[in-house]
């Protein structure tokens, strides 16, 4: 059967408690994923930005299954990950991988590289060593690593290497969905075109589906097919990503967009500064939550919720008043 | 000729490894006039934190070695100055401020108490006075209900105003000159454009002189008077953000601003990407020490150093084709007329 998206969620959230005190009492929820939903196609690029705390990394880690979902349902082929059988949970994880800023974050710094590329491949394939060697220079040739380094240490390789062999991790099993979670945000520029060009590459080459989460606009405009954009656990706008650029409908996106640095000695577009911080997740504002900082807000956002509604062309927004 | 601040000469600082002395930064010379900001820019390593705590001698605590060069500042080269006179002009006439502005600041004192102390011990004042003066700063950097915010401790701030926090206490004693080393590199973006708009603010309202790194093109393009650009330790460019952006002159320059992803325009194509590595500091190259990436390397280049030329415009790249008079074969701009002038003192090489 074949479904329009590869992964779909539908009004998905993540609360973590508050808790103070000598017995722990909840005092409270963090929304971190507010009733989000979303659908990514297959082959598809969906780029994922706003600002840190906004929930991207929760909302990508429960789509993972990493995390539990509080509430809402996804689906990835069509099929609820909440209910899969625990073989059909083993065979999602592989489908389903990640690739973090830091790869090595959790991992033994006494590995040798090989050892860390063949990592996943030990713990989910019945392969002989000699397989799995050979597997991981095919690996390593996939993304542009030296294989007569294999036998070398993690901190004898560059950032942009390490972020390689993460890639490599990742791809292993032969997964039909990437997240990439701020995975080129810690490179050099020229480091950062090296890797992004390799991720397009894989990605025609195996048929993948990237969710791409970044904090470098211009890369994920680079990158992305489509494009959400969040704000203090709500998905605020999606659009097609020369559109959403372009032509900004929710005022937050305006703002966002308005606020990067170009690397042009002449700015075209007129910089909006916003007062004030991003309120706190744990108590948002009542309505539109943008409302208290928002420069187009009227009455109505205090009070009523504005819904993430299609607006056509490709498009939703959750605004009351879209530009 | 506008009057300098800062005039930075062949400045060289070492540090001492299992594999002997390698040089961090390597004669890097630069000037920034009364009044404007300079940024440093450059992909990481390339020696723009070391340069900057070479002039502020704050190198020496990090296990550097200043072994050349001149850093003058109002006519005093802080190079020769005693650690003691380097302690009274940190904080009063030159201040510093960093990415992370946690590591500024004490978690167990209020901030109000943290910029009433850094003016006391820079200025004879009552305790009253000094708090006083800490709360008006806290209202001068933006933030809100300035006398609530001097009675909490860093940790109940966000990000961005514990930057602005550390800005106040940076900008207390009133200093010529303002050093801040990505001072917005750890913010998000709508953050980072309130803390950028306020810098330039308060460069204004406070008439300091700014030197800022990044390696941010796009922000030293909203801020820069003008744009020195590091490679592997040693100034390669340096002109306007015009000449930056629209009339590039070296090629490492060139190819790093062709690899960033536009914001308009065609996406999703390949990206140019300059080839191989950063070279580590133990084994910089000889010649043009970019030579083993660049697409026009010549045989001059693997032997001999190019010196930084300055054009009669003040656009400054240290780069063997920008003198040849051939035409120029870089993409764009043809720029290799000029007349060039020799500054500093940067090895003199006999053309062939
Ligand atoms: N304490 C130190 N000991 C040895 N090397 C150092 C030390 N501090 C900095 N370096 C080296 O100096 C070089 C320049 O560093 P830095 O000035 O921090 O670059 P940038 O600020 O441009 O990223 C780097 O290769 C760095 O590893
Ligand atoms: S609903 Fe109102 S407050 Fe919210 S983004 Fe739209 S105009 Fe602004
Ligand atoms: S001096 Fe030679 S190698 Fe160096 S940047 Fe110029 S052309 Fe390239
Ligand atoms: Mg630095």
């Amino acid at each position: 059967m074949k479904h329009e998206y590869l992964l779909e969620a539908r009004h998905v959230t993540k609360y973590f408690p508050i808790t103070t005190g000598l017995f722990n009492r909840v005092v409270g929820h963090v929304k971190a994923v507010d009733d989000v939903s979303l659908g990514i196609r297959s082959g598809e690029t969906f780029g994922l930005v706003g600002e840190s705390g906004c929930g991207k990394s929760t909302l990508a880690r429960v789509l993972l299954k990493l995390k539990k979902a509080t509430g809402g349902d996804i689906r990835f082929e069509g099929r609820d990950i909440e209910q899969v059988s625990s073989s059909d949970l083993r065979k999602l994880r592989q489908e389903m991988q990640i690739i973090f800023q830091d790869p090595f974050g959790s991992l033994n710094p006494r590995f040798l590289i090989k050892d860390v590329i063949a990592e996943p491949l030990r713990t989910h394939r019945k392969m002989s060593a000699k397989e799995i060697d050979y597997r991981v220079v095919e690996l390593m040739e996939l993304v542009g690593l030296d294989v007569s380094r294999r036998n070398r240490y993690p901190h004898e390789f560059s950032g942009g290497q390490r972020q390689r062999v993460g890639i490599a991790r990742a791809i292993a099993l032969n997964p039909k969905f990437i997240v990439a979670d701020e995975a080129v945000s810690a490179l050099d520029v020229s480091v950062q075109s090296q890797v992004l060009n390799l991720l397009q590459k894989l990605q025609k080459d195996l048929g993948l589906t990237y969710l791409f989460i970044a904090h470098g606009l211009n890369v994920v405009r680079h990158i992305s097919d489509r494009v959400g954009v969040m704000y203090l656990g709500k998905l605020v706008e999606v659009a097609r990503t020369e559109e959403l650029f372009a032509h900004p409908r929710h005022p937050y996106t305006k703002v966002l967009l308005s606020a990067i640095p170009k690397p042009s000695p002449h700015r075209t577009t007129e910089r909006i500064i916003l007062d004030g911080d991003v309120p706190s997740p744990a108590n948002p504002p009542s309505g539109c939550r943008f409302h208290t900082r928002c420069p187009y807000a009227q009455e109505k956002c205090a009070t009523a919720e504005p819904l993430l509604e299609p607006t056509g062309d490709d498009r939703q927004v959750a605004c009351h008043f879209p530009l | 000729m506008a009057e300098k601040i800062l005039e930075i000469r062949n400045l060289t600082t070492g540090f001492l490894t299992d594999g002997g002395m390698v040089k961090a930064t390597d004669r890097v010379s630069l000037d920034i006039e009364k009044g404007k900001t300079l940024c440093v820019v450059g992909e990481s390593g390339s020696g723009k934190s070391v340069t900057a705590l070479s002039v502020m001698r704050l190198i020496e605590y990090a296990g550097g070695m200043i072994t050349e060069g001149e850093a003058r500042f109002d006519k005093q080269d802080l190079v020769q100055k005693s650690q003691l006179d380097m302690l009274n002009i940190r904080g009063s006439r030159i201040a510093m401020i960093f990415q992370d502005p946690m590591s500024a600041l004490n978690p167990v004192f209020t901030v109000g108490e943290q910029i009433a102390e850094s003016l006391r011990t820079h200025k004879r004042l009552s305790k009253k006075e000094a708090w006083r003066q800490s709360v008006d700063m806290l209202r001068r950097v933006r933030i809100p209900d300035p006398e609530i915010r001097a009675r909490q401790y860093p940790h109940e701030m966000s990000g961005g105003m514990c930057q602005r926090v550390v800005i106040a206490m940076a900008l207390a004693c009133n200093p010529e000159l303002l050093i801040a080393d990505e001072p917005t590199s750890a913010l998000d973006v709508t953050v980072q454009a309130q803390i950028l708009e306020l810098l330039l603010q308060l460069k204004q309202e406070f008439r300091m002189s700014m030197l800022l790194i990044t390696h941010d093109m796009g922000v030293a393009a909203e801020v820069a008077d003008r744009i020195t650009v590091m490679y592997a330790g040693a100034v390669v460019e340096e002109g306007t953000a015009a000449d930056i952006f629209e009339r590039p002159r070296h090629p490492y320059t060139i190819g790093l601003l062709q690899s960033i992803p536009g914001l308009e325009g065609e996406r999703g194509g390949e990206l140019y990407t300059i080839r191989g590595a950063i070279p580590p500091l133990s084994n910089i190259p000889p010649g043009c020490r970019f030579h083993p990436r660049c697409l026009y390397a010549m045989d001059l280049c693997r032997t001999n150093e190019p010196p930084l030329r300055r054009s009669l415009s003040g656009h400054m790249a240290a780069c063997w084709l920008d003198d040849t008079g051939a035409e120029d074969p870089r993409p764009g701009n043809p720029n290799n007329r000029e007349t060039k002038v020799t500054i500093g003192n940067r090895p003199e090489v006999t053309f062939p």
